[in-house]
């Protein structure tokens, strides 16, 4: 069924839903590359103005990716909770920005209607906000998960600790570990990409972090960001794992190419749970995401990245993860060009996910091949912790001397801690406060040589 | 990288000693939560190493002389990506040949051979200016020994790792061996890739090729990365396949030989071609 929209005296026409959200969305490269981006400001407007006009339940009717050929749509669709829905069921797409925005959206209320809504509703109803709207409904919208500390609570953004080293060196990796500790983050979890993939370093990396965190008694967890199927062959071999990892995407086809079914993620859940290692909470998931995937892997069919995007986190809710990290400027120049449009698309992200209930973090970050530098990553850090992000990187320097990319550093996630006066994990920030690490105030206390971390976790 | 701790209001971390342990930026040291000026002017200098590496026009012809020194042949050709602009946003442009480009191998395509090597600046221009030539030079005895026929050297401009299939399959070449400026880091703008396909043609997915990645003074040396080159090239033509299917052993091979060098990460998250 084709849409239509008729802006001084001119008829725009939009041959297919997924072509109405092509064509609405905010322009980004990977858009372009896909051949189905609006090909000129006003058919933008056009298309925004038909979907503003579209009811919210014309998602139900009508998927955007196969409901028979495409688990995720499945997924999606046999999940809707029509009861969560009945508060916006009446509202067009315009009407329901208007209601995000409105007194009426509250925490609460928010929280209420996350199960009532898709994928596709988030993402239609963020095409037509600013920048500045998505910041604000996101804020309001607060999703709190547990392992051994407590991620998402008002007022806090964690942080994850990223100690990448090239050779996967135990050295290396403790040492920046150890530096990330020292400067006050690792709440969200000590995370490693590893060079390798073989089972007996990824092992040893479990075993160090663990090692680490009992001995200390760091009230955080480890994650070896390996697949899912690693993960599991870890566990059987009794390795120490705290979060299983996998990267996901929005169609069944994408994930595919990723080597995952929904099937072996409920397989990697339950192993995860098995070990029964969180103290406080069973969130044992990890799941990493970014637009420009599924077009990547050829499994866009025709639809937005930012659209499928969305898709992933209604993934990622079912499966009750721990974090979900958009790595939004990662995957390249050919999806998001420039800093511009990282920045829109990590608060899209954010809003999309927080709105389905997922607790999102952003990888605040570029390539060296994207016209993006620092600075708009600050922008873009700043604009996120004002919307209530989950979580951030934190990598020594911002430099990824792994997978060679820029982030956002410790000392970025001070500076954003210091101007929003933003806590950490509380059980995390009662240990650092413990460990002489910070003060009473958050705030990092005076460099001592001698600290038990640097004796006692001496390295090499 | 230090910060010299008689600055007013800036805090050195006083454990400098880790950095040996690794190159990440660690023990920075700060003034109140910031990065002390030194550490930000560090950054912004590899950063713009970094950026230069991927748009330093790429000087296709001086590379070329460069081969030709070693006593071989060469063919410039581009691909079909009009300019870096272009290239960076269409990464299948960069895959393709130009007409002019096909026109040039068809004329220079002298029936089969053995070996393809062919020359993309990829996303760093600067890699392969420094390594193209030399790491050419320290394969050459292998190949001559190997007594593979080799195509002339393909020099691409605007070219991504796929482009390699389409100048293999036109010059008829059993295996294909392509050189690629590496998406660049910050502290190693100028990394050299290797892809090794067998029977290269238009196509080919990445799972059917092998990589050396990380040649650059800092990582794999051009004897170490030739080895390894000349070891999957040898086993590529004698199992007819790369890929996913030939799994890297050269290390026990290199025991006797040379240190044994490092083949490149896939990674938790790969960048695509």
């Amino acid at each position: 069924m084709a849409y239509r929209a008729t802006l001084g005296g001119t008829t725009w026409t939009f041959e297919s839903l997924a072509d109405l959200m092509a064509k609405a969305s905010p322009p980004r490269s990977g858009d372009a590359l896909a051949g189905i981006a609006a090909t000129s400001a006003q058919q933008n407007v056009a298309a925004k103005t038909a979907l503003a006009d579209l009811p919210l339940k014309a998602f139900l009717d009508q998927a955007l990716v196969s409901y028979e050929a495409d688990e995720v749509t499945r997924l999606i669709l046999d999940g809707h909770d029509a009861a969560a829905f009945a508060p916006v069921a009446s509202l067009t797409v315009g009407a329901f920005r208007d209601w995000l925005l409105s007194e009426l959206a509250t925490p609460a209320a928010l929280a209420a209607l996350a199960p009532g809504l898709t994928p596709e509703m988030a993402a239609a109803v963020s095409k037509l906000m600013r920048n500045q709207d998505l910041i604000l409904a996101a804020s309001k919208r607060q999703v709190t998960t547990r392992f051994r500390n407590t991620i998402g609570l008002p007022g806090t953004m964690a942080v994850r600790l990223q100690p990448n080293h090239p050779t996967d060196d135990p050295a290396g990796i403790t040492a920046s570990i150890l530096d990330g500790l020292l400067y006050g983050c690792g709440d969200a979890v000590i995370g490693i990409n590893p060079a390798s993939d073989s089972l007996s370093v990824l092992g040893d990396l479990t075993r160090l972090m663990d090692d680490l965190i009992r001995r200390f008694e760091i009230p955080t967890q480890s994650c070896v960001l390996t697949h899912v199927t690693t993960a599991i062959q870890l566990i059987e071999r009794g390795a120490p794992v705290d979060l299983v990892f996998q990267s996901i995407a929005g169609t069944q086809a994408a994930n595919a190419s990723f080597g995952v079914t929904l099937e072996l993620l409920r397989e990697g859940l339950e192993a995860g749970r098995s070990l029964n290692r969180g103290t406080v909470g069973d969130n044992v998931m990890y799941f990493e995401t970014g637009q420009g995937s599924a077009l990547s892997a050829g499994a866009h069919h025709g639809v937005d990245q930012q659209t499928l995007e969305a898709r992933a986190y209604g993934v990622a809710r079912a499966f009750e993860p721990l974090l979900v990290n958009s790595v939004v400027g990662f995957i390249g120049p050919e999806y998001l060009y420039d800093g511009k449009q990282i920045i829109r698309a990590g608060l899209e992200d954010h809003f999309c996910g927080k709105l389905l209930g997922a607790p999102l973090g952003v990888d605040v970050c570029y390539t060296n091949h994207a016209e993006a530098d620092q600075d708009d990553m600050d922008s873009l850090l700043t604009l996120l912790a004002t919307a209530g992000v989950t979580f951030v990187m934190g990598v020594p320097g911002a430099d990824d001397v792994m997978l060679n990319y820029q982030s956002t550093s410790f000392h970025d996630a001070l500076y954003v801690r210091e101007l929003l006066s933003l806590k950490r994990a509380p059980e995390f920030e009662a240990w650092l406060e413990r460990a002489r690490i910070v003060g009473a105030d958050g705030r990092l206390a005076p460099r001592a040589a001698g600290h038990p971390l640097l004796t006692a976790g001496r390295v090499g | 990288m230090s910060a010299p701790p008689s600055l007013p209001g800036v805090t050195p971390d006083p454990w400098t000693a880790l950095r040996r342990h690794t190159p990440a930026r660690i023990a920075l040291g700060r003034t109140g939560s910031s990065l002390p000026t030194s550490e930000v002017l560090g950054f912004a200098l590899a950063h713009a190493q970094a950026r230069d590496a991927v748009h330093a026009p790429f000087e296709a012809e001086a590379t070329a002389e460069a081969i030709q020194a070693l006593g071989l042949e060469t063919v410039i050709v581009d691909s079909a990506a009009p300019d870096r602009a272009s290239y960076l946003r269409r990464p299948d442009l960069g895959r393709t040949l130009s007409e002019t480009g096909r026109a040039a191998l068809v004329a220079r395509t002298r029936g089969a051979c053995d070996l393809a090597i062919v020359v993309a600046d990829g996303l760093s221009s600067t890699a392969v200016h420094a390594h193209a030539a030399p790491l050419i030079e320290a394969l050459l005895p292998a190949v001559r020994a190997a007594g593979w026929r080799l195509a002339p050297v393909i020099v691409a401009r605007q070219a991504r790792v796929a482009l390699g299939d389409a100048v293999g399959e036109l010059l008829g070449a059993r295996l294909a061996i392509l050189l690629v400026g590496e998406r660049p880091g910050l502290s190693s703008p100028d990394s050299l890739g290797a892809y090794i396909t067998f029977a290269p043609k238009v196509g080919r997915s990445d799972a059917e090729r092998n990589c050396v990645s990380n040649i650059r003074a800092e990582g794999l040396s051009y004897e170490a990365a030739a080895f390894k080159l000349a070891w999957h090239a040898r086993e590529a033509l004698r199992l007819g396949l790369t890929g996913v299917g030939l799994k890297d052993e050269s290390d026990i091979a290199a025991l006797e030989a040379v240190t044994p060098p490092r083949i490149a990460p896939a990674g938790s998250r790969s960048p695509t071609g």
